[in-house]
């Protein structure tokens, strides 16, 4: 039963501003995920909240208590490491219960607890292996029961997955996933992988140079992106320049467009602006009309499951995605019109 | 005309090392052996036999005890030199990238220094006449200058100032390699810092450890000018008496014979060490 709530945090390393202001609140229970490029400052913000960096600035308040001052080792957390950073001269047993030896745990409990856990992550019967012995998948799950042993306040995971092959990666979202429901720890995953971020979020915080861009649940940023830098890193996306008239009407490369009250335009537009269209909310036609907007097929490329159609209009390229039933009967060079599905269109500021 | 292929120039590539131990270690090595074995002729060299005289004269309380003072040296100096120099690197690695450089280049420097130079540096540093003893008395901790040399401490000292910079190079790859997420994983698990440092750094590095011991302590038994610059004749160690004898004795055959049971006694110690610190899963 732990809640965070993070104030006007900040982080430097010498000149640069790692963590740069950030006021965060994260519920009990929840599952969230720092999502941001390389660099956007989503672990060393990971890195404050477990105390193993010292804040520049802010508070960091874990159940309403401030937690400057407590070091790492003193805050209940568990955690699981980039590396994963098993002990390669314990076994697997005493790797996990390493939390509870610390913690004055007899033998006989800690043993049982391992197994336990063992069990939970789905790996029973390995407890005196060495941890050379395991593969890739096998370590993720000791790392991650190892971080688990003694009932975290907080659950905290830095790119928990990324030594992990696709498909078995997938696989261990879904699963970590589950695990979290199951014991409603409140857990901070910091990915670059949206997809991820997507599968396992019950809130996704999306950071870029040491902000957050937005916080939300998955499919509100995925629907109503509040910036085009969000737009662009969840999921693919059109940025079309426009221009926003009076009410919901825009002007989009020299067409009108009205938009529907399902549409969102960001309070902070004025004027010039850019319009964020999903690929799959982008109709080709094969005539242009008056409410669409004309342009020629670019390319096309047939994935098979669905098809991808590039249109340049003026010196844009738009992209837009069906299933291969609803694919218009259009071919490379054709002047063809655009339609933006509206309901599903955002304006934000430029 | 046939070209030759890869393989066969690689041979004699593989041979150019094989041939470099053979003339410069195993030819050399072999006349030792041989020269054990040989006749010494009083006021003369020594001439051709085969007797073990050499090697019973050795088997006496006397060479018994300078053997035990010689590994008991060097035991010593390898423990207390990887002692300060195992935590040293460890707070080496953690420093920036260029003083790392620094410090390790100030290192390297002192490796030049022969163990002549620091034999007379610390047996100057630590007399009455111009020792440290009479900064000490300048700033009014002692009455009078005092001679600090020869002792044992001052031996040891000596010992662990020579091997203390190989120690060191050979620990700072090792820990400079490890992963700086486990004692982070150590520390979120609960452990108090010098915790993490105990229960995971030392385990992880135990090869290491027990590799620099031995070299430090090989190093150290070669060392025979400090024991006689450093040291009272008690702590002289078998290496001093092997250069006693085959220099200042002519007396080759038993200085030879001396110099294989060396070699023998410190080989079986180093074999026992690496037995025993074997990590439980690889013994059983």
């Amino acid at each position: 039963m732990t809640s965070v709530r993070i104030e006007n945090l900040s982080k430097t390393f010498g000149e640069v501003r790692a963590v740069d202001g950030i006021d965060l609140d994260i519920p009990d229970g929840k599952f969230v995920c720092l999502l941001g490029p390389s660099g956007c400052g989503k672990t060393t913000l990971l890195r404050l909240i477990a105390g193993l960096e010292a804040e520049s600035g802010g508070r960091i308040l874990v159940d309403g208590q401030d937690q400057a001052g407590i070091p790492a080792h003193k805050r209940d957390f568990g955690m699981v490491f980039q590396s994963l950073a098993l002990f390669p001269h314990l076994s697997v047993a005493e790797n996990i219960a390493y939390p509870l030896k610390i913690r004055g745990t007899g033998a006989e409990e800690r043993r049982k607890r391992a197994t336990e856990l063992l069990d939970l992550v789905q790996l029973p019967h390995i407890e005196d292996r060495a941890i050379s012995q395991l593969s890739g998948g096998q370590r993720q799950r000791v790392a991650i029961a190892r971080g688990l042993a003694i009932d975290p306040k907080l659950f905290l995971l830095d790119e928990p997955l990324s030594a992990l092959d696709a498909k078995l990666r997938e696989h261990m979202q879904i699963e970590l996933r589950q695990l979290q429901q199951k014991l409603q720890v409140t857990t901070i995953v910091v990915t670059h992988d949206q997809r991820e971020a997507m599968t396992m979020a019950d809130i996704v915080i999306v950071m870029d140079r040491g902000k957050v861009q937005q916080a939300g649940p998955p499919i509100d940023i995925y629907r109503r992106p509040a910036n085009s830098f969000v737009a662009d890193f969840i999921g693919t996306t059109n940025l079309i320049p426009c221009t926003v008239k009076d009410g919901r009407s825009i002007d989009v490369l020299g067409h009108e467009v009205t938009l529907g009250e399902e549409d969102v335009i960001n309070p902070d537009v004025n004027g010039s602006a850019i319009l964020s269209v999903r690929p799959e909310d982008v109709a080709v036609t094969e005539r242009a009309g008056d409410h669409t907007v004309p342009g020629e097929v670019a390319f096309i490329r047939d994935l098979g499951a669905n098809v991808e159609i590039s249109v340049r209009a003026r010196d844009l390229e738009i992209r837009s995605v069906c299933t291969p039933k609803r694919r218009p009967d259009v071919a490379v060079g054709q002047t063809v019109g655009l339609e933006f599905h509206t309901g599903r269109c955002t304006v934000m500021a430029s | 005309m046939t070209t030759p292929s890869h393989r066969l120039s690689a041979r004699p590539l593989a041979i150019y090392p094989a041939a470099m131990l053979l003339v410069f270690f195993l030819i050399p090595f072999g006349i030792m052996v041989v020269v054990s074995f040989f006749h010494r002729v009083e006021g003369a060299f020594f001439e051709p036999a085969f007797e073990f005289a050499n090697y019973a004269r050795f088997l006496s309380p006397f060479f018994g005890k300078i053997l035990a003072t010689s590994i008991g040296l060097s035991a010593a100096a390898a423990v207390i030199g990887v002692v300060v120099a195992f935590p040293f690197t460890y707070f080496l690695t953690t420093m920036p990238r260029r003083q790392q450089t620094v410090i390790l280049v100030f290192l390297l420097s002192v490796l030049s220094l022969s163990e002549v130079i620091i034999g007379f540096a610390w047996s100057t540093l630590l007399s009455r006449t111009a020792g440290v003893s009479n900064l000490l008395v300048w700033i009014g901790i002692l009455d009078g200058p005092q001679a600090y040399t020869p002792s044992l401490t001052a031996l040891l000292l000596g010992l662990c100032y020579l091997g203390f910079p190989y120690a060191v190079l050979v620990i700072y790859p090792a820990l400079s390699r490890l992963d700086p997420e486990l004692p982070e994983a150590a520390r979120m698990s609960g452990a108090s810092p010098v915790a993490a440092f105990f229960n995971v750094i030392i385990p992880v590095m135990r090869n290491t450890i027990v590799g620099t011991l031995i070299l430090v302590f090989v190093f150290t038994l070669g060392a025979y000018l400090l024991p006689q610059v450093l040291g009272r004749p008690q702590h002289w160690t078998l290496s001093v008496h092997i250069t006693d004898q085959a220099i200042f004795q002519s007396n080759l055959p038993f200085s030879a014979a001396m110099a294989v049971f060396l070699l023998l006694v410190s080989l079986a110690l180093v074999g026992i060490t690496m037995l025993l610190s074997q990590p439980k899963g690889q013994r059983s």
